[in-house]
């Protein structure tokens, strides 16, 4: 099992106890005010990416064939997710951050989150977070085979 | 009539919906409304019995279907009260109507070092076909500016009328606020300067009688989707005098009188600008709708609107923390709001939770956002079908909203 599925493992048995809809959003609002606010100085219009209903913030780092991300939105529930899209994908290389099929949203009830109509910043966030890990590849490809 | 509710209520099919494990609360309606019975029969009954495309064709069911489609546009006018048939033009919706204006009038009109004036509260669509128009123009955007309760500042409208302006566009209704504009008063002086004015009545059209006459306007917009009719069909009213001086703003079929590869002319008013298959059964189906509205009636449908209006505003104020923005004297049926420094897409996530259909985020109008600085608002807007009980609802859902992010 990949680094990127052990992890989303983990996060749909932490909602399979979770009875109903609003346990489960608590935990989400609870998960949003405790992400790791992203460094001040990332929070401007380059990192910004705009949702017409929320904004997000995101910014990569590549540490020893690894991409960290932090990122921030000025939405509670959409940081919430946030929250859990890092804790998948950050700290991974980048091959498997391509690969990656986030299915586990779906599978945790939360895909509405992910839709177009929700324009919440969530689904350009994913690809951003892709396009980060592509980016990082291409220009350290060494990196990653030593 | 007055409107009673469970009698109306069941002409909407859609309203007895279960979402989220509860009876649907629709509050968008300012972004579309639902159809009644009647609107939906209409479009079904045009498919099974008149099909056929119009202005052609000398069989039975061509027939049958261009005379069903002129009477809409009799019917339509004299909704509106416009002078003439050909003065009402069938569009996909307000905003293709903006974007013909935008288009053809600036095309003839617009010359370098022109202004058109707009406000600060307006809708996207009645913004970007501008700042096209101008650039491409050459011609100058100028804003009208709004006091703190979302009015527009008409002292500031009267110093931006000069002999540059050669058109003002202008909302009836603003869609995120409900301010509703002294138009007449605007076209009155627009007119004094001999400038011509574009109404944008999609917000309008749902609520208050619409009279182009009275109003004197120039060009006057709706869709039909807002106000129970269908989706993707709208109407320009336009004076016949700019129709006529206007270039054609899509070609093709229906728009031309007689076509060679050396030269072709266009069709009369209001063929010249319905070019192509134009959308017949929504057409008839927004006929439809407007039979239906004036069969509630605007009185009824106001006193209604008006009720709940009041009601919203005064049980909302019960509640801690709530922000209104938009507090115009003036409005209708829209009520934005800021609750307890929660980002508006965290309160209509729960609130959608609950089975309650609300809009939050800009409402495709940034600059009023701007104005208040505020990242967008929670809107609910009514429509005659709506219930003081279904406020109630939401008062109790705003206080689990609270609960759970206080």
């Amino acid at each position: 099992m990949s680094g990127i599925k052990e992890k989303e493992q983990e996060i749909i048995e932490e909602f399979e106890i979770f009875d109903d809809w609003m346990d489960k959003y608590n935990y989400i609002i609870e998960l949003g005010k405790s992400v790791p606010e992203i460094n001040p100085e990332y929070k401007q219009e380059k990192y910004l990416i705009r949702g017409c209903q929320a904004q997000v913030w995101l910014h990569a780092d590549y540490k020893e064939g690894k991409v960290i991300y932090t990122a921030d939105s000025d939405a509670l529930i959409t940081k919430g997710i946030i929250a859990l899209l890092i804790k998948v994908l950050s700290g991974q290389p980048p091959q498997e951050i391509i690969d990656a099929d986030m299915a586990f949203i779906d599978q945790i009830g939360l895909r509405e989150h992910l839709s177009q109509t929700r324009s919440n910043g969530l689904l350009n966030m994913i690809k951003q977070m892709k396009l980060y890990a592509l980016a990082f590849q291409k220009s350290m490809p060494q990196n990653n085979n030593q | 009539m007055a409107v009673k509710e469970d009698i109306l209520r069941k002409q909407f099919p859609i309203l007895g919906l279960t979402v989220n494990k509860r009876p649907l609360v629709y509050f968008d309606n300012a972004a579309t409304t639902q159809k009644p019975v009647a609107v939906i029969d209409r479009l079904r009954h045009y498919y099974e019995s008149e099909n056929s495309n119009i202005h052609r064709g000398a069989h039975y069911l061509s027939q049958l279907a261009t005379e069903a489609y002129e009477q809409a546009r009799e019917n339509i006018r004299k909704f509106i009260n416009a002078g003439q048939n050909h003065e009402v033009i069938f569009t996909r919706g307000t905003t293709e109507s903006i974007n013909l204006v935008a288009y053809a009038f600036s095309k003839k009109f617009l010359n370098p070092g022109d202004e058109v004036l707009i406000s600060e509260m307006e809708h996207h669509s009645n913004i970007v076909p501008w700042q096209i128009a101008c650039e491409n123009h050459q011609a100058h955007l100028k804003i009208i500016p709004m006091n703190e309760k979302g009015e527009l500042r008409m002292d500031q409208y009267r110093k931006l009328l000069s002999e540059k302006t050669k058109l003002v566009a202008v909302t009836h209704v603003s869609n995120s606020l409900g301010t509703i504009n002294p138009v007449k008063e605007i076209i009155q002086l627009a007119h004094q300067n001999n400038t011509a004015v574009l109404v944008d009545g999609a917000q309008a059209a749902p609520h208050i009688p619409i009279d182009v006459k009275a109003l004197d306007c120039d060009f006057y917009c709706f869709s039909g989707h807002k106000m129970y009719g269908p989706m993707g069909v709208g109407v320009l009213f336009g004076k016949e005098k700019w129709l006529e001086q206007m270039p054609p703003y899509q070609s093709g079929g229906e728009m031309i009188k007689e076509v060679s590869f050396k030269k072709t002319t266009y069709n009369e008013l209001p063929f010249k600008f319905e070019a192509g298959t134009p959308n017949v059964a929504d057409v008839l189906g927004m006929e439809k709708a407007i039979q239906f509205i004036l069969e509630v009636g605007h009185k009824a449908i106001a006193r209604h609107e008006n009720d709940l209006l009041q009601y919203a505003i005064n049980r909302l104020s019960e509640l801690e923390n709530i922000r209104f923005i938009g507090t115009a004297e003036q409005r209708t049926s829209v009520v934005s709001f800021l609750f307890n420094d929660i980002h508006p897409y965290d309160t209509g996530t729960i609130l959608d939770k609950l089975g309650i259909a609300v809009r939050t985020g800009h409402h495709c109008a940034q600059p009023v956002m701007d104005h208040f600085q505020i990242p967008g608002t929670v809107r609910i807007s009514f429509a005659l079908y709506n219930t003081k009980e279904e406020i109630d609802v939401l008062v109790k859902a705003l206080a689990k909203v609270r609960e759970m992010f206080g």
